[in-house]
């Protein structure tokens, strides 16, 4: 690990203050580690686990979850459990335990992602070095991305969270040096393109403060599926976040985002419109999870998540539709 | 590997390659040893550990662990792979267990930290250490600190109320030696007992 400078914020504004140049840290578990491998090596460390970002409040309107609350926080709150079953189910599938104890929800939003090669110094890797390579694109990519990459990068974004919470079509509040502001969910991860050394819609110094949750009846009839290579405690090879509302025996709004797929945590509104009006049975659910992954491109060794992620999706909308 | 390498370093990188060869990113390039941080660079830490309070001075990137471990001599808790995979290394920081490989030493500041060495009293040994003797819970027993702290923490979460949520509770430790079987047993044994 590289020497760094290490200071503990001693509220918003002094970790605001003190942003520019600097990385924050809340739980750690994505952030040490990386520096432990020196992929990322900031000089100074701003630390926010000890400010006042850990509540969750319920709104009128909303649930409003703090930055530095944990993944099993999030997971056991009772009305994340009956307001939205995915985000709770999304977290508990994720990491372990004693990853959950610490991982937070900010530290989510910005986990990295887990491609062998950008954690390995000594291979190319756009988004670590830019303009060095990529050498998953002639690599094994039983783990990469089929949505969403480019020629410079097809690094897969790990999060289960994320999933849940771009379908959820969640707000992320952050404040920076020139004040506060919302980012709508899809806009905070960026898509590689030709930087895929930007990953977060975040200025330099912004801090996330919290993630709104808008309240919605699809959300309250909402599941997540995650197909990995063992029961627990890995990345997902595919997985979807689906809810649905369901009126008159039609679907009458739907959620729908995969994992384990894209660049990003994917939603894809054209897949939620599709269901919309249809009875909630599995002609429908197919027809959406077609359009799911439409313009996905597979490689060598990732040919098997086109079908994976198309029967999760099925598999999670039906779920969702059966309810609780 | 060092020049000349001693038990300790054979063990802990043999284990790390055999743990990294069933995950999915365990080829990364482990960098080389950092310099040592000057005098200047070193800061003031307190915490306690095993009811002991301790004042230290030290480099801002020793890990948890590494403090546990090189700081203290309190080498109960293992560097299995030392990046969250494996759970070797886990320790209750306020009761609640985490990897701490994970941690820098300075995110514990002011806690109260349990290890192994602070489970028993006395010569009297933790109920769930009994339970992992009782069972044959262990093999080689690199992985069983870790094991015990996290069924301990398990157990205090209220969540072990079938056989599949004490697996899925268990997770976060790997056993190389795979008595999962009888850790499950262990846990088991004690589940109830309150």
């Amino acid at each position: 690990m590289r020497h760094f400078s290490y200071q503990r914020a001693a509220s918003v504004e002094d970790a605001v203050r003190a942003g520019p140049g600097a990385a924050f840290l809340a739980g750690g578990t994505s952030l040490v580690d990386l520096m432990k491998l020196e992929v990322l090596n900031p000089s100074r460390l701003v630390d926010v686990s000890r400010l006042d970002l850990r509540g969750i409040e319920a709104r009128p309107d909303g649930l409003r979850i703090g930055a530095c609350a944990t993944n099993s926080e999030v997971a056991a709150h009772p009305e994340v459990k009956r307001r939205f079953p995915v985000l709770s189910e999304a977290l508990l599938s994720g990491a372990s335990p004693q990853l959950r104890n610490v991982a937070t929800v900010a530290g989510n939003l910005m986990q990295r992602t887990r491609c062998a090669y950008y954690r390995d110094l000594a291979t190319a890797c756009n988004k670590r070095e830019p303009g060095s390579g990529c050498a998953a694109l002639e690599g094994w990519t039983r783990m990469h991305a089929i949505l969403g990459g480019s020629e410079r990068c097809i690094a897969l974004h790990p999060s289960d969270m994320c999933v849940a919470m771009a379908a959820l079509q969640a707000v992320i509040h952050v404040r920076g040096p020139n004040g506060e502001r919302d980012i709508p969910f899809g806009d905070f991860h960026l898509l590689p393109g030709e930087h895929p050394e930007r990953e977060f819609a975040l200025e330099p110094g912004e801090l996330v403060l919290s993630v709104f949750i808008p309240f919605s009846a699809a959300g309250m009839r909402s599941r997540y599926v995650k197909v990995r290579d063992r029961a627990s405690y890995a990345f997902a090879l595919a997985s979807c976040a689906a809810g649905l509302e369901i009126a008159s025996g039609k679907i009458r709004a739907a959620q729908l985002a995969l994992g384990g797929v894209g660049t990003k945590p994917w939603r894809v509104p054209e897949a939620e419109q599709a269901l919309q009006g249809q009875s909630p049975e599995r002609v429908a659910f197919q027809r959406a999870a077609e359009i799911a992954v439409r313009g996905a491109q597979t490689r060598r060794d990732n040919a098997f998540k086109m079908e994976l992620a198309r029967r999760t999706a099925v598999r999670a909308l039906t779920l969702a539709a059966e309810g609780a | 590997m060092p020049p000349n390498p001693g038990r300790r370093d054979v063990l802990v990188g043999g284990i790390a390659s055999a743990i990294g060869l069933g995950l999915l990113d365990g080829c990364a390039t482990v960098p080389t040893a950092p310099a040592a941080a000057a005098p200047s660079d070193l800061v003031d830490l307190s915490l306690e550990v095993n009811g002991q309070r301790r004042a230290l001075r030290i480099d801002p990137r020793t890990t948890l662990l590494d403090l546990l471990r090189e700081n203290l001599g309190l080498t109960g808790a293992k560097k299995g792979c030392d990046m969250g995979q494996c759970g070797a290394c886990t320790v209750l920081v306020d009761g609640q267990r985490i990897d701490s490989c994970l941690a820098l030493a300075l995110q514990v500041e002011g806690r109260k930290v349990t290890t192994i060495e602070g489970l028993a009293r006395g010569e009297e040994l933790h109920p769930m250490q009994a339970a992992f003797i009782e069972e044959d819970a262990f093999q080689c027993g690199y992985c069983t600190p870790g094991q015990i702290l996290s069924a301990v923490a398990l157990l205090a979460e209220g969540v072990a109320d079938s056989d599949g949520a004490i697996r899925e509770g268990m997770s976060g430790n790997i056993c190389r030696c795979g008595a999962y079987p009888n850790i499950c047993a262990a846990v088991r044994r004690l589940r109830g007992r309150g």
